[in-house]
């Protein structure tokens, strides 16, 4: 196996001389953990609501200091007071405003003979975010509407109560299993498959090709390279990106040793996939090519960004088989809820099969001559 | 008679529809250098590479200090060092750092490792550049790197594809300085691949001439030069010449072969400057003016035009065979 060790010292000798590399894999994982955690883990604030107050009845207007009162406090949107229904609805069509709240005409009367008051939401639905954030406040403002003034010594009706296992989890927190996922496969895909390539093209493989070494020796000289480069992307974005993240104690050393494991599992497993699927390419433009595909094709259906729960049938098999999903799912363990090793076991074993079964085949494809 | 270093037997390689390499069968002994001359096309990496093990033959098979290289693959490997045509050195590396690596990959032990790398900087003159990244050097010096890089495991069999291919003449000089060097000093059997007439005739003991993947001829320069017609070459250009000129030219003095291409005829002679004589004469006679007139030794130029009815310079005009088979290939 000394022959292997030859292949990993060249290629961290070239590593270690490239540090834009280094550089360039580890900058987009930490541009995406920040702006796409700030970006989508915000509260939604601000939504223009029009009020049309057709009945101006004293329960009309307690429902419009409730109005003023979330537009004061949580922010989630301010009113704007409008006589003129029609120019209400014409401003929503244009834009101008995120939902028309309208009390209409016997509102006042309705509630004081408890019959079936309405109050009516008209809302710009072709945002979700936004329109599922104005349907669930304005719903809360008319619980509080309904709520008797003095509760009920023994009530009558079931309530729930939730209890949170773990403190609050910003987005940002959410989303750095897997910007550490794509900082090592950034560096799989550059230092790893793209380099490979390019030597391949060059040339540079010929003069492999004719000395001892065994195609084990150099895919395995490969993929360990490979590895240790990831890791250091990987390990790099897990300290930076859980101190930017803020999640708490950010630098407990038992956490991030176990981290590191992942990592090195992880790092393991995808520069295995890139090997495999790089054994038998020529062409420099593939690795190119193919970065975006693999990317969206191992990210996003990971539950990196968003719950897999979520996902159609179909979009679930690509979950079930993907690394990347495992990972995720490790660090997720690992960051929010600080569990220890036995609740990611079947992860890491995951890993290790797809990573042996994916060089495996990569070393039997791998072709001896040119 | 000791088994020789090299042993070609009817080899063949076939990309598709395309024969690259013909049957082609020749040896070379212990210690010898061996050119193999031809155009780009001609099959010569082809052939190297098959003979490298970089290239499986599509049939017959060769012995390189008597293992085979289709089922003695490793052993092969072990016995050869090859500088392939593209220059395959890492440039982010140092000169010391690329033997190093390679010494490894050989798998030369740790205590000999030193002393072989300081030795072959030395034969090839870069011992004070060891720490230089190769990526700061010259195509010369690069090729260098590369001659040592090939011979740090000390193989008994050295393959060099069109080393100097791409170098400038002084590159190309001291590249040919430093092989003869380091073939006096070592028991080393060279094959060398190159289109250059002069490297081929300066280097070689033998040389083997290969065209469109078959052998056409075989010996060492001064035997080749003497087996075809003529000790002096005529290389003539007329500006009017009139119809049957050429048979004119054929009657002059101890004119043994004539051929014409592009309107240039290169007229073999047995007595270039009594041929010259006659051949200014008759011109001024017939009132044919010459534009251009150069005698000269036969080279081995002229041997390669004799042997494949077509100059060298020519034929490297032509597409590849090579890259034929490539395209092929995909």
């Amino acid at each position: 196996m000394h022959r292997m060790w030859a292949i990993v010292e060249r290629e961290l000798r070239r590593f270690r001389r490239s540090p834009m590399l280094i550089v360039m894999s580890m900058i987009m994982p930490l541009f995406q953990l920040v702006i796409l955690g700030y970006a989508f883990g915000g509260n939604v604030k601000h939504l223009k609501v029009a009020v049309v107050d057709q009945d101006h009845g004293l329960p009309a207007v307690r429902i419009r200091e409730l109005a003023g009162a979330v537009s004061a406090g949580a922010r989630t949107f301010d009113t704007i007071e409008y006589a003129d229904q029609g120019q209400a609805l014409t401003d929503l069509r244009n834009g101008v405003v995120n939902g028309v709240l309208t009390i209409p005409p016997e509102f006042s009367r309705r509630v004081l003979t408890e019959n079936e008051p309405r109050v009516a939401l008209i809302q710009d639905n072709t945002d979700n975010f936004a329109s599922g954030a104005l349907s669930g406040s304005i719903s809360s403002l008319l619980a509080a509407f309904n709520a008797p003034p003095t509760p009920a010594r023994v009530a009558g009706k079931a309530t729930l109560d939730v209890v949170e296992v773990y403190p609050y989890v910003p987005y940002i927190q959410y989303l750095l299993p897997g910007s550490i996922c794509m900082s090592i496969f950034m560096m799989v895909m550059i230092g790893g498959g793209i380099i490979f390539i390019d030597d391949k093209a060059r040339g540079l493989h010929e003069g492999y090709l004719v000395t001892p070494i065994s195609k084990f020796e150099l895919i395995a000289g490969f993929n360990v390279s490979g590895t240790i480069k990831a890791v250091i992307a990987g390990a790099t974005i897990m300290i930076i990106g859980s101190i930017v993240a803020g999640v708490p104690q950010p630098l407990d050393p038992f956490r991030m040793l176990r981290m590191l494991l992942v990592v090195v599992v992880t790092a393991f497993a995808l520069i295995s996939l890139m090997f495999l699927i790089m054994v038998r390419v020529t062409d420099p433009l593939l690795p190119r090519a193919i970065f975006g595909v693999l990317n969206t094709l191992l990210y996003f259906p990971s539950g990196a960004v968003y719950p897999t729960y979520a996902f159609p049938g179909w979009m679930r098999v690509i979950t079930s088989v993907d690394p990347f999903t495992y990972a995720v799912h490790a660090f997720k363990s690992l960051i929010l809820k600080d569990t220890g090793i036995g609740a990611i076991t079947g992860d890491l074993l995951y890993l290790l099969a797809f990573s042996v079964i994916a060089m495996g085949a990569a070393t039997m494809l791998f072709k001896r001559t040119l | 008679m000791s088994m020789p270093a090299i042993d070609v037997r009817n080899i063949v390689k076939t990309f598709g529809d395309f024969t690259a390499v013909k049957g082609i069968s020749f040896s070379v002994e212990q210690g010898e250098i061996f050119g193999l001359l031809g155009p780009n096309g001609a099959g010569k990496s082809t052939l190297i590479r098959m003979l490298t093990t970089l290239l499986p033959p599509t049939s017959g098979t060769a012995l390189i200090n008597g293992f085979d290289i289709s089922k003695q693959a490793n052993d092969v490997r072990v016995a050869i060092g090859v500088i392939p045509q593209a220059m395959t050195s890492d440039l982010e590396l140092s000169i010391e750092e690329n033997l190093l690596i390679y010494a490894k990959l050989y798998g030369v032990p740790r205590a000999t490792r030193t002393r072989l790398i300081n030795e072959l900087l030395e034969a090839v003159e870069l011992l004070e550049w060891r720490d230089k990244p190769v990526k700061n050097l010259s195509g010369g010096m690069r090729r260098r790197v590369e001659i040592a890089r090939g011979l740090v495991h000390e193989p008994r069999v050295f393959f060099l594809d069109e080393p100097t291919t791409g170098l400038d003449p002084v590159s190309r000089t001291a590249v040919w300085e430093m092989l003869q060097k380091i073939k006096a000093t070592r028991d080393l059997t060279v094959l060398i691949t190159t289109h250059y007439m002069d490297e081929a005739d300066r280097l070689c003991d033998r040389i083997a001439i290969v065209d469109h993947g078959q052998l056409v001829a075989l010996d060492s320069p001064l035997k080749l030069k003497a087996s075809i017609p003529g000790k002096n070459v005529l290389e003539v250009s007329f500006g009017n010449a009139p119809a049957g000129w050429g048979d004119r030219v054929r009657a002059l003095p101890h004119v043994e072969e004539i051929t014409e291409h592009d309107h240039v005829f290169r007229i073999a002679s047995a007595n270039g400057p009594a041929t010259t004589l006659a051949l200014m004469a008759a011109a001024d006679q017939a009132g044919v003016s010459v534009n251009s007139l150069s005698v000269q030794s036969t080279t081995l130029d002229d041997v390669f035009v004799h042997y494949t009815g077509r100059a060298l310079r020519d034929a490297l005009q032509e597409p590849s065979a090579a890259d034929r088979g490539m395209i092929m290939r995909r």
